[in-house]
């Protein structure tokens, strides 16, 4: 991969060196504890001052004709709220806060992610595992507690000739405990790809002769990037509603 | 990628600060990294659940009430403009009756004026005339009675100048016979 030349300078390729936790202030491989504030407790930090910043001291004015922080605040308020009623039932709205703090989360992180020399929280499989497996364990709970045995109807398919009906359960079963990891892999893997490909193409800028094209790239990439932020955090939240409707209403 | 282990304290880090292999796959970092993801979850949901959104719903409430106050009011407005415009033409209409009527009852009190001071001229005249033929017929005897008067002294002179004596009662009768005549 680093054999690529120009001038006899081999490209210095660390398109993964982005996702390494540090101490803040440390250098690559210091030792991270438990405790240890790192860049990624930096920009979790940085998203959630940010969300505070537009959630609580935008709406600060309760106007009735709202600012423009005030608004975009509703939008997304408005937005998730739409999303949760359309998707899931009136009867989800309940769970509106929890959904909520996810998707602004997500969108948070991923955008405070596109800025350069930041660290991405939503590439890590760790922060998106612990986001993907919560809403699975969490969701399964519900279902559970609102349906009873009668949860499992949902992977008994009524509506199949009842030959087929062991056949689908399986894959039913199957498909429902991979959700939680496709959930969190789909998201971490979008974030991850976009960062590690913009990587690729700055360093390839370093050189003299394909830089233009390499800056291209990199535009080309970032903006598709910003594009992917949104849709991921919005993947992430539909996907969320989907699975609660599932838990909610279980019988197909 | 680079494989080769070295003596840095991480397994996950090269000797030059490097990334071994996946760094999101490295456990060295899970549990700082949950740590903290799970703190910073906490505080938005907080943040979000006691402040932000209560706000943002109440503001949405409050929005939507007052666009549909508006809206109620704004058919109300329009409702009153309507029953304010029924009501003047109603005015209008009830004031141009009104002046045909009050019209129309001028134009027949002064007819009845009009008739009567017609009636009264009339009668008057009548009387003036009647009072008129009275005095001429008056006159008229006055003038029969002078003319006999006239007459009898006439007579009684005539009946001197040719030397005669005529008592008065002779003469009268003669005249009284001779008009009858």
């Amino acid at each position: 991969m680093a054999d690529a030349t120009d001038s006899g300078v081999a490209f210095d390729f660390k398109p993964m060196d982005q996702f390494i936790v540090k101490p803040l202030g440390g250098s690559a491989g210091d030792p991270v504890s438990m405790l240890t504030i790192t860049n990624a407790t930096l920009w979790l930090g940085i998203s959630v001052l940010a969300i505070i910043a537009l959630f609580v001291l935008g709406t600060r004015g309760r106007a009735i004709i709202p600012s423009r922080t005030q608004s975009v605040a509703e939008l997304a308020y408005g937005f998730v709220y739409k999303m949760i009623e359309d998707v899931t039932g009136k009867d989800a709205v309940k769970y509106f806060p929890y959904i909520f703090t996810l998707f602004v989360f997500i969108l948070f992180s991923n955008f405070l992610a596109l800025i350069p020399m930041s660290f991405s929280p939503t590439s890590q499989i760790a922060v998106t595992a612990v986001l993907g497996f919560s809403v699975f364990f969490v969701i399964t709970a519900i279902g559970f507690i609102k349906n009873g045995v009668s949860f499992l109807s949902l992977f008994w398919v009524s509506s199949a000739p009842l030959a087929l009906r062991p056949v689908l359960a399986l894959i039913e079963v199957i498909s429902y405990f991979v959700r939680p990891v496709s959930h969190s892999v789909r998201l971490a893997g979008n974030v991850l790809a976009g960062h590690a490909v913009l990587k690729v193409f700055a360093t390839f800028a370093a050189s003299v002769l394909v830089a233009p094209v390499a800056i291209l790239g990199v535009v080309g990439i970032f903006a598709l990037e910003i594009l992917v932020s949104a849709i991921q955090a919005y993947v992430f939240t539909i996907l969320t509603c989907v699975y609660l409707k599932d838990a909610l209403h279980p019988h197909h | 990628m680079a494989t080769e282990t070295t003596t840095s304290t991480s397994a996950c880090v090269d000797a030059s600060g490097g990334a071994i292999g996946m760094p999101q796959l490295c456990p060295d970092w899970f549990t700082n990294q949950i740590f903290w993801l799970v703190i910073a979850l906490l505080a938005i949901f907080f943040v979000l659940s006691k402040i932000a959104l209560p706000r943002i719903a109440a503001v949405l409430a409050e929005r939507s009430g007052t666009i549909s106050n508006d809206l109620a009011s704004a058919e109300d407005l329009k409702r009153k403009a309507v029953e304010a415009e029924e009501a003047y033409n109603k005015a209008l209409a009830d004031a141009r009756a009104e002046a045909q009527s009050i019209a129309a009852q001028t134009r027949a009190e002064i007819k009845a004026d009009l008739d009567d001071a017609i009636a009264k001229a009339d009668a008057e005249i009548a009387a003036k005339a009647a009072e008129g033929e009275a005095k001429i017929a008056e006159i008229r005897a006055g003038a029969m009675e002078s003319v006999s008067e006239v007459a009898k002294d006439v007579a009684a002179e005539i009946v001197t100048a040719l030397g005669q004596t005529a008592d008065a009662k002779t003469v009268g009768d003669a005249v009284a016979a001779r008009l009858k005549g």
